[in-house]
């Protein structure tokens, strides 16, 4: 089946089976590779992007759901990986071996894009949807609070 | 070849001249930091530390590959120390797989990171080879003005003679410099004193960072390959089981899928996308024979055997760590204590799941991989051993990995030969991955473990003998035969941490009951350390109560020869405030001694008295690593080693049932979230002594730090991790 939908603010087509999972065609039609496969089964966060400005696990969209809508990868979220989480993230020092981060940060992303002053509580039970396996989410929290902060 | 710009390149095969390919500079990054330079294009075809560009660009060959340890940084900012290099004009480039040039001395020359074990191993030496690239630029100013060297000093990418106010930058002597045959000498007392350091102890921006923030840092599973299918392979439940019917008539039904090749360790499927490759691998449907070992093996049942083996003192062990007379010590001992301790399997959980992408060529003589392997070179040499081909027609591609913790380092590299005999079937690249169900299901484990201690006590309460008895799964024998027979037969990855040197204690003796079981093991972050130290310190707190002494003042006491270990000690009482009252909950401590690292942790603990649920709300550590290279990194790696800790001391758990892992995916191999992690405090305490290794240092404190704290909470002892509810309800009821 075809579908069209927009990633990263182009309009693009895809050819691919019925049900067949954002994620895969992300990475491997769309070259957007910066979306990782963690866990396949919405357990760890690594594949998440955002479907019409808000979190979603990548692994479980089925493309056929994407008709007309927008998807935003972590290639995306800032024209030159300057947006105020990207930011953050670098300023604390986050990334160990980097490979949930993606997810991390387009989550955290979809946190202060909805509540843009988030508290400590709130900042931790919506990131738990993430899995750190570096654990590094001490650092996680105090960037989302630079990124509030620093906007 | 098209060469424009002149370079000079010095390493451990001596000075030779090189050439760069024009154009192929990085763009600097504006905020005056190294940057990460991918192997082709930058660096010439053969194998130097580093090479100087005329436009003052300095790349320098980092031997160690990045799985979040930040070695890939550590080390060429070594080298740009001793050779006083401008950090903005650094180019990270990996080292290409040989070990002849850019083996890790702390493994006998092979190139692999693991065991926190790389800036440890190579610090001296690429010191040295930093120096010797400064001494030559040195002599080739001197020259060139016509003044002794002794005159000549070094700012950051320039050579200076402060007389005459001449300036030369390292770019500009690359354009003219001679290169001498042999690598000038450079004596220990010429390498810089520590007062003098420019970028050691002072943290630099990761060179891998940036592109882990906006999607570009390219993992093996990114790879793409002009014409590459996808593969998967249906792995046998049990090793060394092999297929013996096979129905793979829904899986060739499946449009997409191309071929289904029988391995004798399990059916591959290769397909031309990856939706069809995983659903094909689904479908089929398999009868493995049951000849294997591990066929029947219960972890419940055995863990039992495990233990009595352990406490059967009629039965030797493999003797570790023997000092003193044990013997005699025990039977001089005025009281004799026993304890008891069990850890489960555990699994690595690395975010990245197992993956290796292959092309091997249409006659089969030679093969490229791209992989992220702890070993460039052993995962070339498996390679080569599969197609029974030399070495030297197998080129490494080698990527960032998606974290590791021991993984990634066995001898057989299993992942990447799929790949390669997936390949080798269709002679075109196929890019093999594993499900997180693949790698949880087919995993190789943390041994399971039984521990019975026994301690001998003087008249005065002193302890005079030790003896640790670990009944655990082999693990060195089936992750690395090759590195067990170099280590003299010693099974070090489960026996590590049982030694008590560092206590002072005059007679110990460490055995190993190694367990046959089939079961796959292998090094899992802390390695033995995390059961024997458990095992240790829960050991000590129970003693301490026999004595009725503090288990503060106890450690004290088996501390009084080993300063460093005392200071840590004593600063993480400080941090935590420990002697401070804290209704309904209660804190316990730790110490490790890792490698001449030393490490004090304490944790505060509640537990829910309905349900056994532990909660850590505090977790303070101090840790003594030597000299700091990269102080934040370090706290960075202490904190992930404490949720690690974390992980295995409550949760994580893996269960065997015939032969077979009973776990799947994180729902059931419950791994740390944010809501589980304590809030975390790390006081780096660095020392004048060489760097001692930093990758994994806390994660043994956390189990017995947080059994020491729930005694303290709830009176239950622990002696089982992990720590679930189920064994927590029983020991507060016991």
């Amino acid at each position: 089946m075809t579908v069209e939908f927009m990633v990263n603010d182009k309009p693009v087509r895809v050819d691919a089976p019925e049900g067949t999972r954002l994620l895969w065609v992300l990475r491997e039609r769309l070259h957007l590779t910066g979306t990782k496969y963690g866990c396949g089964v919405a357990q760890c966060g690594a594949c998440m992007v955002h479907v019409d400005g808000g979190p979603a696990f990548s692994c479980q969209v089925p493309i056929e759901t994407l008709r007309g809508k927008s998807v935003t990868t972590i290639e995306g979220l800032s024209p030159d990986g300057r947006h105020p989480v990207q930011r953050a993230w670098l300023a604390e020092r986050v990334p160990q071996c980097g490979y949930c981060q993606s997810g991390q940060i387009m989550n955290a992303a979809a946190l202060l894009a909805r509540n843009p002053r988030p508290t400590r509580d709130e900042i931790v039970e919506h990131m738990s949807a993430n899995i750190c396996r570096c654990g590094t989410y001490q650092r996680i929290v105090r960037a989302i609070e630079r990124a509030s902060r620093e906007g | 070849m098209e060469t424009t710009r002149r370079e000079f390149m010095v390493g451990a095969a001596g000075l030779t001249f090189a050439f760069l390919l024009p154009g192929c500079a990085p763009v600097a990054r504006k905020d005056g930091t190294a940057t990460l330079a991918t192997s082709t294009g930058n660096a010439p075809a053969f194998n130097p530390w580093v090479s100087i560009a005329t436009d003052g660009t300095i790349y320098i060959q980092s031997p160690a590959v990045e799985m979040g340890q930040g070695s890939l940084t550590s080390l060429p900012l070594i080298v740009a120390e001793e050779l006083d290099a401008d950090w903005s004009k650094v180019r990270v480039v990996p080292a290409p797989p040989d070990d002849k040039l850019y083996g890790n001395p702390g493994f006998g020359g092979t190139m692999l990171t693991a065991g926190s074990n790389t800036v440890r191993s190579y610090f001296q030496p690429l010191r040295v080879f930093g120096a010797q690239v400064r001494r030559v630029l040195l002599e080739n100013a001197a020259r060139r003005w016509g003044v002794p060297t002794s005159e000549l000093t070094t700012e950051p990418g320039v050579v200076v003679h402060e007389k005459s106010g001449r300036r030369l930058t390292y770019g500009a002597i690359a354009a003219f410099a001679e290169i001498p045959a042999k690598a000038p000498e450079i004596k220990p007392e010429e390498l810089k004193k520590p007062q003098a350091f420019r970028l050691i102890g002072k943290d630099v921006l990761r060179v891998d960072l940036p592109g882990k923030v906006d999607g570009t840092a390219r993992y093996s599973i990114d790879v793409e390959v002009p014409g590459m299918l996808y593969g998967t392979i249906l792995r046998a439940p049990v090793e060394e089981s092999a297929p013996v019917d096979v129905d793979d008539a829904a899986a060739r039904a499946i449009p997409g899928v191309m071929r289904v090749v029988r391995l004798p360790f399990g059916v591959g499927v290769i397909a031309d996308t990856p939706w069809a490759a995983f659903a094909a691998k689904d479908a089929l449907r398999i009868t493995w024979d049951r000849k294997a070992p591990g066929w029947g093996f219960d972890s419940d049942e055995a863990i039992e055997r495990y233990a009595a083996a352990a406490r059967d003192l009629g039965t030797p062990g493999k003797p570790w760590a023997a000092a003193g007379d044990v013997q005699a010590a025990f039977e001089q001992a005025k009281t004799v204590l026993e304890g008891e301790y069990r850890c489960d399997y555990a699994y690595h959980a690395q975010m990245e799941p197992l993956n290796s992408t292959a092309a091997v060529s249409p006659s089969g003589e030679a093969c490229e991989i791209w992989v992220g392997s702890q070993s460039q070179t052993i995962a070339v040499a498996a390679v080569a051993k599969t197609l029974e081909i030399p070495t030297d027609k197998v080129r490494l591609h080698d990527t960032l990995l998606g974290g590791s913790f021991g993984r990634r380092g066995h001898r057989d590299e299993e992942f990447v030969v799929d790949s390669v005999l997936l390949s080798k079937e269709v002679r075109r690249p196929v890019k093999l991955m594993w499900t997180r169900e693949d790698d949880v299901r087919n995993g190789r484990f943390r041994p399971m473990s039984a521990h019975f201690l026994r301690a001998g006590l003087d008249q005065s309460g002193r302890i005079t003998a030790w003896h640790h008895r670990l009944a655990c799964d082999w693990v060195l024998p089936y992750m690395d035969p090759v590195r067990y027979r170099g280590l003299r037969e010693n099974d070090v990855i489960a026996v590590a941490g049982t030694e008590v040197a560092s206590y002072g204690i005059p007679n110990r003796l460490a055995e190993q009951l190694g367990q046959k079981t089939g079961m796959r093991t292998s090094p899992l972050r802390g390695i033995g350390f995390v059961a024997n130290k458990f095992a240790t310190e829960a050991f000590l707190d129970e003693i301490a109560e026999r004595r009725r002494m503090d288990p503060i003042a106890l450690r004290l006491e088996l501390l009084e020869n080993l300063p460093r270990g005392e200071a840590v000690v004593h600063a993480v009482l400080e941090m935590s405030d420990y002697r401070r009252p804290r209704p309904g909950r209660g804190v316990g401590l730790a110490f490790v001694d890792y490698s001449n690292t030393m490490v004090a942790g304490v944790a505060e603990v509640s537990v829910d008295r309905a349900s056994g649920v532990i909660r850590v709300h505090r977790f303070w550590c101090a840790i003594d690593p030597g000299i700091a290279v990269q102080p934040d990194n370090i706290v960075a790696q202490t904190e992930s080693s404490i949720v690690y800790g974390l992980g295995l001391a409550l949760t994580e758990r893996i269960s065997i049932k015939d032969g077979m892992v009973q776990q799947s995916n994180f729902y059931d191999y419950r791994v740390p979230r944010l809501r589980d992690v304590p809030e975390m405090h790390v006081k780096l305490m660095p020392t004048a002594g060489p760097p001692t290794g930093v990758g994994q240092m806390a994660t043994p404190l956390v189990a017995p730090a947080i059994a020491a704290a729930v005694r303290a909470a709830t009176g239950a002892r622990l002696r089982h991790a992990p720590f679930l509810p189920e064994r927590v309800l029983v020991a507060m009821r016991a």
